[in-house]
């Protein structure tokens, strides 16, 4: 079957089997290797992406059901020399250690500043509790993102 | 954070080459964060590329066959005629050319059990299979048959009579002691295994080369152990095996050994198939197969007097080491070395033995043995200021170790000891006084209908900083500072990164010696064909130890360097290296001054220094279901000289979330010796949610003996997390909880006094064959 | 990487409906469920799946004559964002909450937790407890399915193979109270380890009026307690009614040892769990 989809903007037609996961699909079809797999069953969101905006494991999704949406990847954010705003704040306050979390965490603080919710330390550790890191005790993280979340609305207050 | 340094300490940016002089203050160059870690943009943009990420055009799948006993012995292996195996291939024990045997200390684990011979434990290596698709693998999987003669098997290390070590260390006349003592108090402690949980599995890819030679890319802590065992098992020279770490999605001593295995097996396959073999481990089998920390079962007897003197120890440590030798003997020693904890004590006993059972080998974990002894001995002092009603704050005022006090195998503390600094700054940090007064009126007013209960709890730790007793003497690594032909500074080493910040580090010390931005000096890749075998990196050795060995080759290659410029060597190097060409200073580990240690008697200065730790933890418990929240944490962990202050609270926040874990959800249960918890759905660790906001304080007593005055901090704060976290249960409770995990089930038995969940780590027998 | 079995994905739920008439077929809802199954260690993977995702006719949420009824595709984060669900059912958004973490609540749904069936489905005893009508559609119409019926026995539904669960009704009968608690591993991603819901009437002579009491993880099934109903029926929420309810209660249950918790434990928890909701109801 052939499946067709946004990749962080771009088009993109896969011809592959309707139960191939996401994950697989990216990692191994579109060879986007920065969203890894950590369990395969949902737990640990390492495979973060966001599908129309929803944060989603990337491991539970088939792609069948991605037909006709909107990916976005880690891949989609920043680059090494332009890091966009949350990466940024993640380097600066250490909320990386040895980053096999990091792109998955990232995509979840992604589709949690979009909502503009509270920024408050309960509200993160709620919008990242899908997604396990064995490294930083997630002190770091939670503070890079409340950083990252301040910059967002100093920069939308700002008049144009 | 806060950082403790003394009064007139100025942080200052100048870099200078500096001896700290014992027991002085750090005069503190470095800023008070640190360079932004190095691979950090690679990482962030899921550019930086870990072993799965590895593409390897034509490379095959490679998958074990492993034992679903716990004991028995292999008869053979069938390969089903249905299945067309020509489109396959296997290898067995036959197809190993060298020695089969993965060994660090002791050849007794198998790379592969041969046919006829003993299978250990239930996910043992029996076999291998590689196919150039996954399909086709897992059907060759379903048409292979293993048969096996059942032995019996052994689950309980106090049952045991195979022993892998022992040891003993003995420091005054604890008999005398407890004839004097007024007061004698006794417990037992028991711990699980707990599981690494790196959050990326192990993984190795093997690519054949012409000639017979195999190079490994792949997801470890130590390149020249996977480096030796290939050279031994496939009969290859230095220059035949070569090992690239890739980079590694965390380890925690998980990566220390067993990627050893998995290297063999990928080489084992690439070199029959020809081609590239991928072994990249799912989870399940991560967790089935890989190593845990060791189960242990502690006993403790004090004697103290009622003003509060301790006067004699004694404490037995049994170890459970699983079906192989492994790094066992080492773990036993680091935690008979640490169980009577940081105090001074004129009469100690302590014996400790490993014993096998037929459950899957343990391993190095984060803390290497000390986190279980030192659960059990700060058990112990919390228990004994409550049967003395002296506050635990006082009672280790009064005994912790001091400047001048000699530990059980006679080493006298002669410089950085920070034992009283940290446990005076994480008091003050948590208020403990004013907290712990304030809960005990709580509790004292509860009703019985109450439903919620809050605690605070105290645990203070040690940890031997490097390898234990004469371990770098025998390592004797080499580290390496290059100037090369095109002008570039960059370091050699072994030490990989696994989120620790190897990368960053290194650069940012050789910098300051150098007076270059750390930005302008590289890192060469953890490739065994280019580094030099600068030892493992495990034992919290990195910054200490290895770090130390850079140091001091900067200081020699700027010594050259601006010996023929007569110029800054910021100012020089390049045109140097246009007129001269490349320089490479190799430094060679040379023993700490004044330490000396007999790994016979046990007897002499077991680590060159120590690094303490204070953590104080307040939880809050329901009454109602024994569910344990806890909230916060202060850790006050003294790794002498603070390199990198960002990636030392990393350390710190990072191993108190693992050691709340252990305290309160990590567990494994086993059944005929299998491994119960092998999903992520059934193993749990600690998520954003279950987290406590944990307080970093980082206080400074520079080690002399290393040149930029550091001891490590990756184990430290893995020590007392645990301890502290069932003492606050207790304060909450009022119940002690002596097996860890301190599960909402164990805690509902001691508050109930129903029957109590078995021993953490021992496994149940295999259910009854035939039942209905 | 996992099997990849056939997957047919209609646009239209006849389509639907007559892929099922031909065929034995695996419905896939959010996936989180069959997706985990697909890696096949947790047994033989479905031969053939049905993506039953774009069928718009089994989303939504709305009020139907004294009832809310949700669509099978109905997610956790839809529960959690509705204010139908927030001003009716304020219950189902706070159990809907515990269940994983936001991967999860965006594809999960109500209709998956019910037709995987595991006795730690965590909305199956606000189910149970709520006297919920399930529809079920296939080629030759609708048929309605009381909750009690649903489950009967380990891992089974009542659908018929050639049958798709539509959406689920739940009745909203004035001055109904509703209480949940799970008792789970950790604070997220977390499977149940005790799991009730607690449904009664109250008239104004508060005193425990039509009883629902509802479990899970303690049985093959999601259960009702019928013995402890008995004891809180026509009681006022006094301390000898919970001591007498809590102790019927452990007298009533027989879980399981697994993985996650203990027999004894589960019995315990229930039994205090049970307890406090009374306390907290008679404010004693």
């Amino acid at each position: 079957m052939s499946y067709r989809f946004f990749v962080n903007g771009d088009p993109v037609e896969v011809e592959v089997p309707g139960m191939r996961r996401l994950l697989d699909v990216l990692r191994e079809d579109l060879a986007l290797t920065g969203t890894k797999e950590g369990c395969g069953e949902g737990e640990c969101g390492a495979c973060s992406v966001l599908v129309d905006g929803a944060v989603v494991d990337a491991c539970l999704v088939p792609i069948c059901q991605v037909d006709g949406t909107s990916i976005r990847t880690v891949e989609g954010l920043g680059t090494q020399e332009q890091l966009n705003d949350l990466q940024a704040a993640f380097l600066e306050t250490g909320g990386a250690q040895c980053g096999i979390c990091t792109p998955g965490m990232l995509m979840a603080a992604e589709a949690y500043l979009a909502t503009g919710g509270p920024t408050t330390d309960d509200a993160i550790r709620e919008a990242i509790a899908g997604n396990l890191c064995r490294c930083t005790g997630y002190t770091k993280i939670v503070e890079a993102i409340a950083q990252a979340a301040d910059r967002r609305r100093a920069a939308s207050n700002r008049p144009a | 954070m806060t950082r403790i340094l003394p009064p007139g300490t100025r942080e200052i940016g100048a870099p200078d080459a500096l001896v700290v002089p014992p027991g002085s203050a750090t005069p503190g160059r470095i800023g008070t964060r640190g360079p932004l870690r190095r691979e950090g943009p690679a990482k962030l943009t899921g550019r930086a590329q870990y072993a799965d990420d590895l593409i390897f055009p034509g490379a095959w799948y490679g998958a074990t066959i492993r034992s679903t006993e716990p004991h028995a012995t292999l008869l053979s292996l069938d390969l089903d005629d249905a299945f067309d195996w020509s489109q396959v291939v296997v290898v067995t024990a036959a197809d190993i050319p060298g020695d089969n045997v993965v060994s660090l200390i002791r050849d007794d684990q198998p790379i592969l059990v041969p046919v006829g011979g003993e299978i250990r434990h239930q996910a043992e290596a029996l076999c291998l299979i590689a196919a150039a698709d996954r399909e086709t693998l897992r059907a060759a999987k379903r048409h292979l048959r293993v048969l096996t003669q059942r032995l019996p098997a052994t689950f309980d290390p106090l049952e045991s009579t195979e022993e892998f070590s022992h040891l003993e260390v003995r420091q005054g006349d604890s008999d005398a002691g407890f004839a004097e003592a007024e007061l004698v108090i006794e417990g037992t402690y028991r711990v699980g295994h707990q599981e690494q949980l790196y959050i990326e599995n192990q993984a190795m890819i093997a690519i054949p080369q012409p000639g017979g030679g195999v190079t490994v890319h792949g997801s470890c802590q130590c390149p020249y152990y996977i480096h030796r065992a290939l050279k031994r098992a496939l009969q290859l020279t230095d220059a035949e095996a070569v090992v690239i770490q890739a980079e590694t999605g965390g380890g925690f001593g998980g990566k220390e050994e067993y990627p050893s295995m998995i290297a063999l097996h990928a080489a084992l396959l690439a070199r029959k198939v020809g081609k590239p073999v991928r072994m990249i481990y799912d989870r399940h089998e991560d967790l089935s197969a890989t190593t845990k920390r060791h189960p242990a079962v502690i006993h403790h007897r004090t004697g103290v007097m009622r003003d509060g003197r301790l006067v004699a120890q004694e404490i037995d440590v049994v170890m459970d080491g699983g079906a192989y030798c492994t790094l066992t003997p080492v773990v036993l020693s680091r935690g008979v070395l640490h169980a009577g904890g940081p105090y001074r004590c004129p009469n100690v006993r302590i014996k400790g033995r490993a014993m096998a059972t037929n459950t899957p080998p343990n391993g190095a974990f984060r803390g290497f043995g000390a986190p279980q002894t030192e659960f059990a001995a700060e058990m112990q002092v919390n228990r004994i200021a409550e049967a003395l009603a002296i506050s635990p704050l006082e009672l280790r005022r009064l005994w912790a170790y001091r400047e001048g006090d000699t530990t059980p195998t006679g080493q006298v503390l002669r410089e950085s000891v920070a034992a009283v600094d940290v446990l005076e700054a994480a008091a003050q940090a948590s208020d403990y006084a004013r907290h712990s007064e304030q809960t005990r009126r709580v509790r004292e007013a509860r009703q019985p209908s109450a439903r919620l209960a809050s605690g605070i709890g105290m645990a203070m730790g040690w940890h031997g900083a490097g390898f234990t007793g004469s371990g770098e003497v025998h390592i004797a690594g080499v580290a390496s500072v290059e100037l090369t032909d095109a002008g570039v500074v960059r370091v050699l080493s072994a030490q990989t990164e696994m989120g620790q910040g190897t990368k960053t580090i290194f650069p940012q010390l050789v910098a300051g010696e150098l007076g270059l931005e750390p930005e302008a000096v590289e890192t060469a890749p953890q490739d065994t064909s280019i580094v030099p075998d600068s030892g493992p990196t495990v034992a919290s050795r990195t910054t200490m130890v290895v770090g130390g060995l850079l140091v001091k080759a900067a200081r020699r290659l700027r010594a050259q360097v601006e010996a023929v410029t007569d110029r800054a060597f910021a100012e020089s190097y390049r045109d140097f290296a246009l007129e001269h060409g490349g320089l490479r200073v190799d430094e060679r580990f040379e023993p700490y001054p004044n330490v000396q240690f007999d790994d016979e008697t046990y007897r002499g200065d077991a680590y060159p220094a120590f690094g303490w730790a204070c953590a104080v933890a307040r939880v809050d418990v329901d009454l109602d279901t024994g569910e344990v929240t806890v909230r916060n944490v202060v850790s006050a962990d003294d790794a002498g000289r603070i390199v990198h202050p960002v990636l030392a609270e990393g350390q710190v926040e990072g191993g108190t979330l693992q050691a709340i874990g252990y305290a309160t959800i990590e567990e494994i249960k086993l059944v005929d010796g299998r491994y119960l918890n092998d999903r992520l759905a059934s193993y749990l660790i600690p998520t954003a949610l279950d987290a406590p906001r944990i307080e970093a304080i980082l206080v400074e007593k520079p080690f002399s003996g290393a040149p930029h005055g550091a001891k490590g901090i990756g184990e430290l704060p893995m020590d007392v997390g645990a301890p502290a976290v069932v003492a606050a249960i207790h304060d909450a409770t009022g119940v002690w909880i002596h097996d860890l995990p301190a599960t909402p089930e164990r805690i509902l038995s001691a508050l109930t006094g129903a029957p109590a969940p078995g021993a953490p780590g021992v496994s149940e027998p295999a259910p009854e064959r035939g039942a209905a | 990487m996992p099997v990849e079995p056939p997957v047919a994905s209609p646009r239209s739920l006849a389509e639907a409906y007559s892929l099922l008439a031909s065929d034995v077929y695996r419905p896939v809802a959010g996936g989180t469920d069959l997706l985990v199954q697909i890696t096949g260690e947790l047994g033989d993977p479905p031969e053939r799946v049905l993506d039953i995702w774009h069928l718009d006719e089994l989303r939504g949420i709305r009020m139907e004559s004294n009832a809310l009824v949700l669509g099978a595709l109905t997610t956790y984060a839809e529960m959690r964002r509705s204010p139908l669900v927030a001003e009716f059912l304020p219950a189902f958004a706070e159990a809907a909450a515990t269940i994983g973490a936001a991967q999860i609540q965006n594809r999960g749904t109500l209709g998956g937790n019910a037709m995987n069936a595991s006795p730690a489905g965590d909305m199956l005893p606000l189910l149970l407890a709520c006297d919920a009508q399930f529809v079920a559609g296939a080629a030759n119409g609708e048929r309605w399915i009381p909750v009690r019926e649903f489950w009967p026995s380990y891992r089974r539904t009542a659908l018929e193979p050639s049958e798709l669960l539509l959406r689920i009704s739940i009745p909203l009968p004035a001055d109904r109270q509703l209480r949940y608690r799970k008792v789970g591993t950790r604070r997220a991603q977390a499977i149940s380890k005790v799991v009730m819901a607690l449904a009664w009437h109250s008239d104004g002579d508060a005193l425990w009026r039509d009883v629902h009491l509802a479990l899970g993880s303690v049985a093959p099934t999601p259960i009702r307690a019928p013995a402890t109903e008995a004891v809180l029926e026509g009681a006022a929420s006094t301390e000898a009614t919970a001591d007498r309810a809590a102790s019927t209660l452990a007298g009533e249950l027989s879980p399981i040892d697994d993985v996650r918790s203990s027999a004894d434990y589960r019995r315990a928890v229930a039994a205090r769990v049970l307890h406090r909701l009374i306390r907290d109801e008679g404010g004693w």
